[in-house]
């Protein structure tokens, strides 16, 4: 029997991606992870892999075509199948593109959201399993026979799996409604967009649409408020040096996964900074997974998602980071490199900046923005001056989640673990 | 009807077929003048003479062949080996010979044998004599395989065995011999190849056999005062294998827990698993889970030796895993 593979998920609201080419052809025969398509989102290129090995019977879709989340875009059978009639086509409608700024737009993390989530399936997704679903052989048949979306049930079994109790008891909710989430994104009216020699216009390229919208929403709707706090480095960059020593470089300890580490310990002495924020209710996020965002060689930013950092053996959350760093800025990001963030650090040190301030990735309370390490004059603690290693430190903290006086003292525990960073090897 | 523990239904079986037949005898190690190690022989000697009930020497290989000698020549030999541990040395006599022959000599000649032999782990009887290994016998084509959970099966089952013209291992689990059930007065004979259901509930399905399905049944008890009900099966007979009532079972249940007092590696739970997922894929909710010993040679400081072994709670503990 075909199988059908369908547009993957790659989380974070990702609702569709459009078809770049197909990397293979109707009648081709595959073998299980071949790549079949290639597929931009507003994120990143990603690759379809097969779920199966086979002959490929039909692929749906014209290059350039808009392809909804989860909607079948080829099949695969056993060499000589016949093909799927066409009428199946009508799993995929392409999408208009006016749908596009809504439908982005619905991963706001407005309390509808916070209704849409829990009706979806947990985060666990593995592009591997069919349809990107964990569900058990018996609710899939039952899903099948009574026409329910598995994307839509929320798995209770382990792993999140959905079991035949969860499709038994499936009720469909309607739609979130999304219109007046659209209303605070509107495309902006500066006027006539110029033209003529002296200008280049181009297209605005989905990644940027979607930093516009996400970092608009953030900007109106959170209030934000910022505390800034000045740390001595000198024993955290000489802790580096010495664990760095001799260490080839792919195993290399960053001054960003030793501040993720410090970020991730701090965070779970101040549970309510990773927390989210959902209208009537705040979600205590029990996992701290602390997201780097990643700038992309072609421009635009991606947040990779390191998992359970205040966990993880700081060599390990090291080696992770650099794979998923590469990961992103090659766009071939993982699904699981890319969900499940409950806080954000930012790192402009690279680029000899005195401080900055970042903006929220709602619905976390709160971001981290690191500034460059810098040889500065200080007063010693004896009342001399002297030469001082000094970083700034900036959290960004949605005022309606917490307060001063806790973003202070989040950065002030901060700061003490990064000026006795032995504990991060802890 | 009276109750009889195992030892005393095995003891009415034997005893009950040696009379109907006279082509039916019993040879073993000590079975006679000494009255069985297990005792399920008891009398024998004194009732039936030398003749019929005939002391052996310490060999297993020697008992093995001369059975399947006599069997080919038309009696009909019920042999006892003391425990399926010392059987191993009869491994040859028992599956090269007994359960081929009637296939290497096209049907011409029946082995109408039945090897009777005491499983299971007892009380620190260590690494080399507490096994459990039916499954590995039962991995043969040609044999028989049969191994009773409570007196009543016991009694039916051995029956049985000995009016059937094939060559039959039925492994007794020693902690069984001594407990009883109730067992009607009229003859009645279990047939081969049927397992049973031993308890009917809707959430989970156990499966199990021998002393396994005791601990099925303990832990069912447990579950349902959780309002957990568990539905036991007994395989009864492990080749030839019966999965009608499993797989009806388990279609009802969508999940399943099989359990063995033998180790997990290629073993009866295996098999299950194996044959649930291949016949029914699209009703299940979870994986199968098993329970069996741990993967290790027995050990023999009690302690260890019960955190190697199966047990209720360790059953319960699997159900609520694929619940």
């Amino acid at each position: 029997m075909a199988q059908a593979i369908v547009m993957p998920d790659l989380g974070s609201g990702m609702e569709e991606g459009t078809l770049l080419n197909w990397t293979k052809q109707i009648g081709d025969a595959i073998i299980e992870g071949d790549v079949i398509a290639e597929i931009e989102t507003d994120k990143t290129t990603v690759e379809v892999p097969s779920p199966v090995s086979g002959t490929i019977s039909q692929l749906i879709g014209d290059v350039g075509a808009t392809l909804k989340v989860g909607a079948t875009i080829g099949y695969v059978g056993e060499a000589g199948e016949a093909a799927k009639p066409a009428a199946e086509k009508s799993d995929a409608p392409p999408v208009p593109k006016a749908e596009a700024a809504p439908a982005a737009a619905a991963s706001n993390g407005t309390g509808k959201q916070a209704a849409a989530q829990e009706s979806a399936p947990p985060a666990e997704d593995d592009g591997s399993l069919p349809d990107g679903l964990r569900a058990s052989p018996v609710a899939r048949k039952i899903a099948q026979t009574k026409g329910i979306d598995l994307k839509q049930v929320k798995g209770s079994g382990p792993g999140g799996r959905i079991t035949k109790a969860d499709v038994e008891s499936y009720t469909p909710s309607a739609p979130a409604a999304v219109a007046s989430v659209s209303a605070g994104i509107a495309a902006p009216n500066y006027g006539t967009i110029p033209s003529g020699a002296d200008v280049e216009v181009i297209d605005t390229p989905k990644i940027r649409t979607r930093i516009a919208n996400r970092m608009v929403e953030s900007k109106q709707q959170v209030p934000h408020f910022y505390v800034t706090a000045d740390v001595d480095v000198e024993a955290m960059l000489n802790l580096r040096k010495q664990l760095n020593e001799g260490l080839p470089d792919e195993r290399k300890i960053t001054v960003n996964d030793m501040i993720l580490k410090a970020t991730a310990l701090a965070l779970k002495q101040y549970p309510n900074m990773n927390s989210h924020y959902y209208g009537d209710k705040i979600v205590r996020q029990k996992r701290i997974n602390v997201a780097i965002a990643v700038a992309l060689p072609n421009g635009g930013l991606m947040n990779v998602v390191s998992k359970d950092t205040d966990k993880v053996a700081l060599g390990t959350l090291a080696q992770t980071n650099k794979e998923m760093i590469a990961r992103a800025r090659d766009g071939k990001v993982k699904p699981d490199d890319i969900q499940g963030a409950t806080f954000t650090v930012s790192n402009l040190g690279a680029y000899d900046v005195d401080h900055f301030l970042a903006i929220i990735n709602p619905p976390e309370a709160g971001i981290l923005a690191v500034a460059s390490a810098m040889k500065v004059p200080v007063v010693k603690p004896d009342g001399t001056l002297g030469i001082g290693n000094r970083m700034k430190l900036t959290v960004s903290v949605d005022h309606r989640v917490s307060d001063g006086a806790e973003g202070a003292q989040f950065l002030q525990t901060l700061k003490k673990i990064l000026e006795t960073p032995m504990q991060i090897l802890i | 009807m009276k109750n009889l523990s195992m030892r005393d239904a095995l003891r009415a079986a034997l005893h009950e077929e040696m009379v109907r037949d006279e082509r039916v005898f019993i040879m073993g190690e000590e079975i006679g003048k000494w009255q069985g190690t297990h005792r399920v022989t008891r009398g024998f000697y004194e009732e039936f003479g030398a003749e019929r009930v005939r002391d052996t020497p310490i060999s297993e290989m020697a008992i093995a062949g001369v059975a399947t000698g006599a069997a080919m020549a038309g009696l009909r030999p019920v042999a006892e080996m003391m425990t399926i541990n010392f059987a191993f040395l009869a491994f040859d006599a028992i599956i090269n010979h007994a359960a081929k022959i009637h296939y290497m000599f096209n049907g011409q000649i029946t082995v109408p044998l039945v090897v009777r032999a005491a499983t299971g782990w007892g009380n620190q009887a260590t690494a080399t004599h507490s096994h459990t290994p039916e499954p590995i016998w039962a991995h043969f084509p040609g044999l028989i395989v049969g191994c009773p959970s409570n007196a009543y099966d016991a009694k039916g089952m051995l029956k049985a065995a000995i009016r059937d013209d094939n060559p039959i291992l039925f492994t007794e689990v020693i902690a069984l011999y001594p407990k009883p059930s109730p067992i009607p007065d009229e003859e009645y004979l279990i047939p081969i190849g049927e397992s049973a259901i031993k308890r009917e509930g809707d959430d989970v399905t156990i499966v199990s056999y021998g002393r396994g399905v005791e601990w099925a049944l303990e832990a069912a008890e447990t579950l349902a005062k959780e309002d957990i009900q568990a539905e036991v099966v007994d395989i009864r007979w492990l080749r030839p294998l019966d999965m009608s009532k499993t797989l009806e079972s388990f279609k009802k249940t969508n999940r399943c827990v099989v359990v063995e007092e033998s180790l997990p590696h290629y073993s009866f739970g295996s098999e299950i698993a194996a044959q649930l997922q291949e016949a029914a894929f699209d009703y299940m909710d979870a994986p199968v889970k098993r329970v069996s010993a741990l993967d290790v040679p027995l050990p023999y400081a009690r302690e260890i030796e019960l955190m190697a072994l199966p047990n209720a709670a360790k059953v319960v503990q699997a159900v609520k895993e694929v619940l």
